[in-house]
């Protein structure tokens, strides 16, 4: 049951995905990658994730993707623009990039069918279904708050920094007089 | 278990998201493109997370807030660049060009 919905949601992904970068209009691209995002949402559920496939629908979904659109309507980027897809040259550089890439994903596949994971799964802390365990004990968040605020609380607080500066950053960048 | 293929999407979504990065020529479409790549690289720690511990979440957490931050002062930078060249096709942005 896992598996299945697991491959009907990566097929849904990837062929969002493969959409969103052959549209022609940029709100169209938005929008289909609004659905490969909903789509990897539902494999984060799959894979023990609920909390983060929240935010990923909050904030990418939901606040990211709507920065996106209100910065492609306000420039009114629409129908009607020429197509600026590269010529076929461009064409034959960017499928030869995507394919060596899958190429490497392939050979690595192929690799992991032979040997298993090697040096990571002798690396594994957790027994399988551990994850899940510790869900139930925890909760959901309180799981993912536990490290948060005890072993990565510098980087949190210096999140909070970088978000500041992006703030002030974008408001400068977009003002057009100070 | 789930590991591998969610590995092999994970590398699908970002040969993707690379493609696209060279084939458009519109800012935005290639600023999208980026955030899938970005979305891939997410899929892989959740993936692995389920093996080694919470911890690969809480650096997806720290991956989503700072491509937050890139998504606000990127596109505050496209405007700026609108705003000078009227266009967001990097075709047009060819001021460095002798």
């Amino acid at each position: 049951m896992v598996t299945v919905s697991f491959w009907v949601l990566a097929a849904l992904a990837t062929a969002a995905a493969l959409l969103c970068v052959t549209r022609r209009s940029p709100v169209a691209s938005a929008l289909w990658l609004v659905v490969t995002m909903f789509g990897l949402a539902g494999i984060y559920v799959l894979l023990d994730a609920q909390f983060i496939a929240a935010i990923q629908i909050l904030v990418y979904a939901g606040a990211i993707m709507v920065l996106f659109l209100f910065v492609i309507m306000l420039l009114n980027l629409g129908q009607g623009q020429r197509p600026d897809m590269r010529g076929w040259v461009g064409r034959g550089v960017a499928l030869l990039f995507g394919a060596g890439l899958l190429v490497q994903l392939g050979v690595v596949a192929r690799i992991v069918r032979a040997e298993g994971f090697g040096p990571l799964t002798a690396a594994y802390p957790l027994p399988p279904g551990e994850l899940s365990r510790m869900q139930a004990d925890q909760g959901v968040v309180g799981m993912l708050a536990d490290p948060l605020f005890r072993q990565y609380l510098v980087p949190f607080e210096i999140t909070s920094v970088l978000l500041l500066a992006a703030v002030v950053g974008a408001v400068v960048l977009a003002k057009r007089k100070i | 278990m789930l590991l591998g293929p969610a590995l092999g999407l994970s590398a699908l979504l970002f040969a993707i998201g690379v493609g696209g990065v060279l084939l458009r020529r519109n800012a935005i479409v290639i600023f999208m493109c980026v955030e899938l790549m970005l979305n891939a690289v997410n899929l892989s720690f959740i993936a692995l997370a389920q093996q080694l511990g919470p911890q690969g979440q809480v650096i997806v957490f720290f991956v989503m807030a700072v491509a937050a931050a890139e998504a606000a002062v990127g596109l505050a930078v496209i405007l700026a660049v609108y705003r000078h060249q009227e266009s967001v096709n990097l075709q047009d942005l060819n001021l460095l060009r002798g």
